[in-house]
């Protein structure tokens, strides 16, 4: 036989051409179980339904709810269209007490509430991911140290960290001030007061790691700690980053409505779905429950369908329950 | 018969085994088990006091690795060979004693002044499944040693070098575009010893590198070590609990129990005349094909815990020659009439 | 009657890209007594087939065919009442790893008398006689004081014992072995090995043996079975596998030994790797990675040949036999 031209390939003939990106895709698990699950395909659709909404909400929206040119008292409290008596043609959700056309208000509040839940979660996730990497990779001292600061912060709750953050703040610089600044600040606070979860979860993903002997052999090469750390155990530690972000991005969702329900989020007249939950608060006795219910809707839906992702991911990849 | 052994004679006239590249001497590991400060706190007598526990993987271990030679460490689990390794390697810092490679201290060395030493000394691992990055793909893998040590490298020669050492372990260079899990064990033991290759060290510690993998395979990667090591002039340290691989593949063995060094040898002394009764024990559990291999020599009890060593020789509990001196002195490494060294008073006293 | 007999066995994965063939064409019988080693590397198919004997598999598998005969009587048409009464009771597996045996959170003697009490109509303190003999059978320093220690307590060749008594627990007449001693080191090994020899011996058990270490099954087995990609290709009386190996496959694994090498030369390696159960070649196998390639061996699937006391799938053996003996004539 052809015994003497012994090239590797011909030594292992078992491995075929190289396959593209979008083939590797394909096969891997991922794909795999979210071709079969419906849930996840509802909750994805529905989520980039959202992102759509946010990115696109100046081009979707008929009315700029921040311009008070465009709005008119006489409009206020108008129910949704399909309300015969009452309701416009032109506000199909109806309109709050300033006249603002609601849909368009819900778009831009979207808007706001998804810039501020994933900014927030980016600064949660780059504090975090160091703290953990630092302290998982270095052990000993820094790590007992990094972890307790942790646990203080996590002793804390988010919310009273933010209301008394948020309260001082107000009172000192005045509300002018904190109005312009308002997203500036909830995205700070609710970034700094959340990030140990992040570190928890990477610093175990680390400890796992770290004990592989692919670490062993980077620093037999001689690498760098860094470069250890960013390049090769962070990519590993990347599934449960995944899946605590989509969990994450809903809490920093609800907590900001929640401050913003209780007067320390988004000023009225640049509403998030929280403030705008809030502003309807007032006249929903008074029979205009769409300014309240509708945005509620929107808000409680978003968070869901995170939710379902995150549960969705955290079973693809968790590899307790993989098989393959 | 008579030819053979002419033929190996010849063989280790050519190596010439004196310079030693690497020196281990009075070398001593031990691991803190006992936690956090706090745990350390323990409440006795009315007092408290702080207690700690080790595990001693290494007690006094002085080993010279000459140049151009395959030292292999065997011994069963727990008896330190591993630690040895990684020591050596760098990847521990020991709790006492010194490494020295080509004459110059390399234990206390940091991770900036060890650079140029991790160029000439290369690890190859155990577990092929878990030894490559799965995120990276293998041409990253081992490119990345590549640039680390030759910064001042254009693409293209890193992409040649790395082509190179690919080539020399039998793998396709048209694979460095796949992942590490699209491979079997054999073949990402193969992508291993490439990247240990890629910055032509002169020096390989192999952990335990073919334990993993099946029989056929074993001998695959047997038979590239020992192509590396003639094409390359290489200096092997292999670690192993396989005796029959020993026989096969070193030029020394280094016998290791309970992290002390029993016996060290040429590979044929000790294998014709193994002294140390430990060694005659486990080389007759080697299982043989042969129908008449002799009964196997049952040794009493089970390996105590590194926690608490025995006094004296560590394996005084478990030898079927030991007596008081045994259970007191610590024996020290002795020349034998073959040459070979051993650390046992029964040999040195002419009992065994 | 043979105690066990396999016949035909064909084990298939129902996976996404279809089904797969685990096992093929399995035939094999086990005497009252008998020592059988079953070879083969990792992806042979046979832990599948120790685990297919007890009627084991989990799904995606499946037996598609064949039958597995204990006594005469078919595994595959028995309640799940005498199956449970077979299983543990009649015929016992122990696995490579113990914690798979033992329950981290009972102690030892709770485990044996649970055991015992799930098989047998029997009281507390006989249980524990009973379980306390047992592991002075597998040769456990003071069993009293052992039976009452939890299995971290063990050490691992200390563990594999207690997985061996209670194995010997209801008195089986068959021990399916699954690489029980392939996580000791060589002297536990050896002595773990001997110690199962010594019990199958004194109480008539017959052994089935799975490893991938030929050593051990020369030195435990009387009848050796090896396997390649889900099927027998060599079977026979172990001493003559071992000293006159007829299947290439066989041979080359042998040859592949470092003690089969002189110290110092290359070994003699087998080219490749086991193909997977997906991309098995057509044909023999074996055949890319065999020196004896023929046109037959990629087109054929090679039926057994019998050559001495051994059954060899191969097309070439005749051929081999004839040129092994040539240059001794000459």
């Amino acid at each position: 036989m052809t015994n003497q031209n012994q090239t590797p390939a011909s030594k292992m003939p078992e491995v075929e051409t190289v396959p593209t990106a979008w083939q590797r895709f394909k096969d891997t698990h991922i794909w795999n179980s979210f071709i079969k699950d419906r849930v996840a395909q509802i909750s994805l659709t529905i989520f980039m339904g959202y992102v759509i909404m946010a990115l696109f909400a100046p081009v979707i929206a008929p009315f700029d709810p921040y311009d008070p040119t465009q709005m008119d008292i006489m409009n206020s409290e108008l129910p949704p269209s399909w309300d015969e008596e009452m309701g416009e043609e032109q506000f199909w959700l109806g309109t709050d007490a300033q006249g603002r056309d609601l849909w368009s208000t819900i778009l831009y509040g979207t808007r706001i509430s998804l810039t501020i839940g994933i900014c927030a979660v980016l600064l949660q996730a780059t504090i975090g991911i160091i703290v953990g990497l630092i302290a998982g990779y270095r052990g000993g001292r820094v790590d007992s140290i990094l972890m307790r600061f942790a646990d203080v912060q996590l002793s804390f709750s988010t919310m009273m960290v933010a209301i008394v953050v948020l309260a001082i703040f107000q009172a000192s610089f005045g509300t002018e001030l904190y109005q312009d600044l308002a997203m500036v600040m909830l995205i700070l606070v609710i970034g700094i007061a959340e990030w140990p979860q992040y570190a928890r979860t990477i610093r175990a993903s680390v400890l796992a790691e770290k004990k592989k002997e692919y670490i062993d052999a980077a620093r037999v090469m001689g690498l760098g700690q860094i470069r250890i750390m960013f390049r090769h155990i962070l990519p590993n530690t990347l599934s449960p980053i995944l899946v605590i972000s989509t969990v994450q991005v809903a809490n920093a969702i609800i907590s900001e409505a929640s401050l913003s329900f209780l007067g320390l989020g988004m000023p009225v007249s640049q509403p998030s779905l929280g403030s705008l939950i809030s502003s309807g608060f007032e006249y929903i006795f008074s029979g205009a429950w769409w300014i309240t219910v509708i945005p509620g809707v929107v808000l409680v839906v978003l968070v869901l369908v995170m939710n379902l992702l995150g549960d969705w991911l955290r079973d693809v990849l968790n590899p307790k329950l993989y098989k393959g | 018969m008579t030819d053979q052994n002419t033929m190996k004679t010849t063989e280790t006239d050519q190596i010439q085994v004196s310079e030693s590249l690497v020196q281990i001497r009075g070398l001593y590991k031990k691991f803190n088990i006992s936690g956090d400060f706090l745990d350390q706190l323990k409440f006795k007598g009315g007092k408290i006091v702080r207690e700690q526990e080790f595990v001693h993987a290494i007690n006094g271990v002085d080993l010279d690795i000459k140049k151009g030679e395959a030292l292999c460490v065997v011994g069963e689990s727990g008896c330190g060979k591993s630690t040895v390794a990684r020591t050596v390697m760098g990847l521990l810092t020991p709790s006492a004693g010194t490494i020295s490679y080509r004459g110059e201290r390399i234990d206390d060395l940091d991770d900036k002044q060890l650079l140029s030493y991790r160029k000439k000394m290369q690890m190859i691992f155990q577990n092929p499944y878990a030894s490559l990055n799965p995120r990276m793909t293998i041409a990253q893998t081992l490119e990345e040693p590549v640039t680390v040590h030759n910064p001042d490298w254009t693409a293209r020669q890193v992409r040649d070098k790395v082509h190179e050492a690919m080539f020399s372990v039998g793998i396709d260079p048209s694979w460095g575009e796949r992942f590490a899990h699209e491979f079997s064990g054999g073949q990402r033991q193969r992508i291993s010893i490439a990247r240990a290759l890629a910055v032509d060290p002169e020096f390989i510690v192999a952990d335990e590198p073919i334990s993993a993998l099946d029989v056929s395979i074993q001998a695959q990667v047997l038979n590239l070590l020992m192509d590396a090591q003639e094409k390359r002039n290489l200096t092997y340290l292999f670690i192993t609990h396989d005796l029959s691989v020993v026989e096969h593949f070193g030029t020394r063995v280094a016998v290791m129990y309970l992290g002390s060094l029993c016996e060290l040898a040429a590979t044929k002394t000790l294998f014709a005349k193994p002294r140390h009764p430990y060694t005659q024990a486990l080389m007759s559990a080697i299982p043989r094909l042969e129908d008449d291999r002799p009964q196997h020599i049952k040794l009493q009890g089970e390996v105590p815990t590194p926690v608490n060593l025995p006094s004296g020789c560590v394996f005084h509990g478990r030898c079927p020659y030991a007596n008081e001196r045994c259970k007191q002195e610590i024996p020290q490494l002795i020349t034998t009439d073959e040459g070979g060294q051993v650390a046992c008073h029964g040999v040195a006293e002419g009992r065994i | 009657m043979p105690l066990l007999e396999v016949r035909n066995l064909e084990v298939s994965f129902g996976l996404r890209s279809g089904d797969v063939k685990a096992l093929r064409n399995v035939n094999f019988t086990l005497d009252r007594g008998e020592r059988l080693g079953l070879v083969g590397e990792s992806g042979a198919g046979k832990s599948v087939l120790g685990f297919s004997i007890l009627n084991l598999i989990s799904k995606p598998g499946r037996i598609s065919d064949g039958q597995i005969l204990f006594e005469g009587k078919d595994l595959a048409d028995m309640s799940p009442e005498e199956l449970r009464n077979i299983r543990g009771n009649r015929i016992s597996m122990i696995f490579q790893d113990p914690m798979m045996t033992l329950n981290p959170v009972l102690t030892i003697g709770q485990q044996m008398v649970e055991c015992l009490q799930a098989h047998r109509n029997i009281s507390n303190e006989n249980a524990r006689t009973i379980a306390v003999q047992k592991l002075q059978q597998v040769q456990i320093p003071s069993p009293e004081t052992r039976i009452d220690q939890y299995p971290h307590e063990l050490s691992g060749g200390m563990r594999q014992r207690v997985v061996i008594a209670i194995g010997l627990l209801m008195d089986p007449d068959i021990i399916i072995a699954d690489e029980p001693t392939t996580a000791l080191d060589v002297t536990i090994q050896a002595e773990i090995m001997e110690l199962m020899v010594e019990l199958c011996e004194r109480n008539n058990v017959a052994l089935i043996l799975i490893t991938h270490d030929l050593g051990v099954v020369s030195q435990v087995t009387q009848k050796a079975i090896v396997m390649y990609a889900g099927r027998i290709i060599e079977q026979g009386p172990t001493r003559e596998i071992i000293n006159d190996a007829q299947h290439p496959y066989t041979q080359g694994l042998m040859n592949a030994l470092p003690q089969m090498a002189i110290p110092g030369q290359r070994l003699n390696q087998i080219r490749g790797s086991m193909p997977s159960l997906q991309k098995i070649p057509t044909g023999c196998a074996f055949n890319p990675r065999c020196d004896y390639l023929r046109d037959a061996c990629t087109k054929q699937l090679p039926g057994y040949t019998v050559s001495g006391n051994c059954k060899v799938a191969c097309h070439m053996v005749a051929e081999l036999k004839q040129a092994e003996q040539a240059p001794h004539e000459a």
